[in-house]
């Protein structure tokens, strides 16, 4: 398979990408044109052909989303690009929005002729000032040249685009926080039903809220056809998926890999292999809300939505974060709960409290303080908020906790063993809180 | 009665609320604006945005708590925002807070007494790929090394540049030497 097949990067390294002269010059703005010119339901079903599925971490179909929005209704239809892009690890979409944005409006674009909507916006993270000056820029050039407003492309279809910048809350990138927070209120999950802003979204109107760079591959999608983009990848995981490779590598960055690429050859050839000349230990290779894995259960693992699943572990948004062999797993578990005890919106109970408690138990592990009874104390913990939660964060707190006490019990019981006996705790390669200021 | 904040501002936020399906919409941006004029969020610029949005001030004040950043206090007029979660934490963040500790004086959350220098630790800024990093107001720092950010510090306490974005330009500040990217020194 040809592993090394550019879609969303194809221009990446352009250095005038970004404005409007140089995105049309290789092409831009041409799938746009040809979706104007067939019916919005043909559309729709040339994403569905594709095989599309989400990369904001959920992985559901993007045509069978699109096709849950109603037909002729009386309501506007509204589209969210989710750019709050802040699972740890991830830094996809941001090289997508500071290097390509004119590729993620005309994304956008496309969505909007499927479903009929005539307003979009763009949330962004409130920390991405570059990009969003970047988008904005894309955006008035667009105005100017009419390809944003009143009449687009002179199709006679309307559509205004806005970008909205969060400011500081991981859990508005959950799609009904989301929402919330562009109603103006705190971003706090909705309760479910309904299931599907498609139906009920923002301003009880349906609303698509899609990944950024999602919705950056349908342009590829619609000038070359569902069917191509399905025969790239596996059969039930289609098409290129975005790595941002971080951690203990020579070479950290964004990748486009097809789907299916080895594991284990991605660190190696992509990444350059492991840092200093060690071995690897672990990675994390959907960012921090999916469970880690260890180095031997990588053997024959591929980059896709079966087989990371089936490894215990799941494609999520390509945070693919690696640890290498001098890692101190008892210290990356507290790093980890540490950003859901800090990061929780508080609606639900078991959340709240218990990413603070699970955060504390790991800490005074980590400190030689630890007590018999701890790594149980974490596991029936988990197991009272993963599923009891109004939203998916529950389980983002509590898999990958509980993983890194299944997968390296010694680690935590030696510590805890040390602590009892009373004997000095071996010094920690690393210690990664500073002052512990939340 | 709300404080008055320059014309420029509130012809922004009355664009804003035009340019969303409702009015309230405008309530995050609004925020901005006014911690923009007045370095962070106090009473005044909460009751400001509730009126200008036709909210409730305990509505707004809702909102502006919720989020991180929102200050409720003021922050130095460099903020240096390290990060700490585990990408970073993997490659030598904590260098990048203890230097920023020894350099400046100063814990997390407090500020210098010129009002220059602040600084505190956060999660993941997407920017996991050239770390350890730190956000200065709106500007990234990448791959850094303790000698790299002292030489950043220095670099901005000669120059004095303009490191933030403006909601009322809608643009990003003119940096360091008038760049805006973090690929400075
Ligand atoms: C806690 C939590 C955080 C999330 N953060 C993001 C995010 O930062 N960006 C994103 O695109 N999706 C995020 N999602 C997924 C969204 O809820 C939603 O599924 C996604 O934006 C849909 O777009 P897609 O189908 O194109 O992936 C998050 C979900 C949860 C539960
Ligand atoms: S699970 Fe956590 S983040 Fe999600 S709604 Fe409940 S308290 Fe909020
Ligand atoms: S972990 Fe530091 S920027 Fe992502």
């Amino acid at each position: 398979m040809g592993e090394h097949r550019k879609i969303l990067l194809a221009n990446i390294d352009k250095e005038d990408q970004h404005t409007l002269s140089g995105y049309e010059s290789r092409g831009g703005y041409k799938s746009i044109r040809k979706a104007l010119g067939m019916d919005p339901l043909a559309v729709v079903d040339e994403v569905k052909k594709s095989g599309l599925r989400g990369r904001g971490g959920a992985g559901f179909p993007t045509g069978t989303k699109w096709s849950f929005v109603p037909r002729n209704g009386a309501k506007p239809v509204y589209i969210v690009n989710n750019a709050d892009e802040s699972e740890p690890g991830t830094f996809k979409d941001r090289l997508l929005m500071e290097r390509d944005p004119h590729q993620c409006i005309e994304g956008m674009l496309i969505c909007a002729w499927a479903v009929q909507s005539n307003w979009s916006c763009i949330y962004i993270r409130g920390e991405y000032g570059y990009p969003y000056d970047r988008l904005n820029q894309a955006i008035k050039e667009c105005y100017a040249k009419g390809y944003l407003g009143d009449n687009i492309f002179g199709s006679g279809f309307k559509h205004d685009i806005v970008v909205h910048r969060g400011a500081g809350a991981y859990i508005c990138g959950e799609e009904t926080a989301l929402l919330e927070s562009l109603e103006g209120a705190k971003g706090q999950p909705r309760l479910k039903p309904p299931f599907y802003p498609a139906a009920i979204g923002l301003y009880d109107c349906p609303t698509v809220v899609n990944n950024v760079e999602t919705l950056a591959a349908c342009v590829w999608i619609m000038e070359h056809g569902g069917e191509a983009y399905a025969a790239i990848g596996t059969p039930k995981s289609t098409g290129t998926k975005l790595i941002s490779a971080s951690g203990h590598i020579n070479k950290p960055g964004v990748y486009e890999v097809e789907m299916g690429y080895p594991v284990l050859r991605f660190i190696e050839e992509e990444c350059g292999g492991i840092w200093k000349g060690r071995k690897l230990k672990a990675i994390m290779p959907g960012g921090s809300s999916f469970p880690v894995l260890r180095a031997d259960e990588l053997e024959g693992v591929t980059i896709d939505y079966d087989s990371l699943s089936k490894a215990g572990s799941h494609v999520g948004s390509g945070g693919f974060m690696v640890m290498d062999d001098s890692t101190d797993m008892v210290q990356a578990a507290c790093n980890v709960a540490h950003f859901y005890a800090h990061e929780s919106c508080g609606q639900c109970t078991p959340c709240r409290e218990g990413g603070h408690w699970i955060e504390k138990i790991f800490n005074r592990v980590s400190k030689g303080e630890g007590l018999p009874g701890d790594v149980e104390l974490v596991e029936s913990v988990c197991n009272q908020i993963a599923g009891h939660t109004i939203c998916a964060f529950g389980e983002a707190l509590a898999w990958p906790a509980q993983s890194f006490i299944r997968k390296f019990p010694e680690e935590f019981k030696e510590r805890i063993k040390a602590s009892v006996k009373g004997s000095p705790l071996r010094v920690l390669p690393m210690n990664f809180e500073y002052q512990g200021a939340h | 009665m709300a404080i008055k904040l320059s014309e420029a501002a509130e012809k922004r936020v009355e664009e804003l609320k035009a340019k969303y399906p409702d009015s309230r919409s405008a309530v995050m941006p609004a925020l901005y604006i006014a911690q923009e004029e007045l370095g962070y969020v106090n009473g005044d610029a909460i009751n400001w945005v509730a009126e200008k949005i036709g909210m409730a001030p305990v509505h707004v004040m809702e909102v502006a708590t919720f989020y991180t950043m929102y200050y409720k206090k003021p922050v130095g007029k460099y903020h240096f925002q390290v990060c700490r979660t585990l990408s970073c934490a993997l490659r030598g963040a904590r260098e990048i807070t203890e230097h920023l500790h020894k350099r400046f004086n100063l814990l997390p959350g407090e500020v210098s007494a010129d009002g220059k220098w602040s600084y505190e630790e956060v999660e993941c800024l997407g920017s996991c790929g050239t770390a350890p990093m730190c956000e200065v107001n709106d500007i990234f720092f990448e791959n850094l090394t303790p000698e790299k950010l002292e030489a950043i510090i220095e670099r901005i306490d000669k120059e004095n540049p303009d490191l933030r974005f403006s909601s009322v330009k809608d643009k990003l500040g003119e940096g360091l030497k008038g760049q805006t990217k973090s690929e400075i020194i």
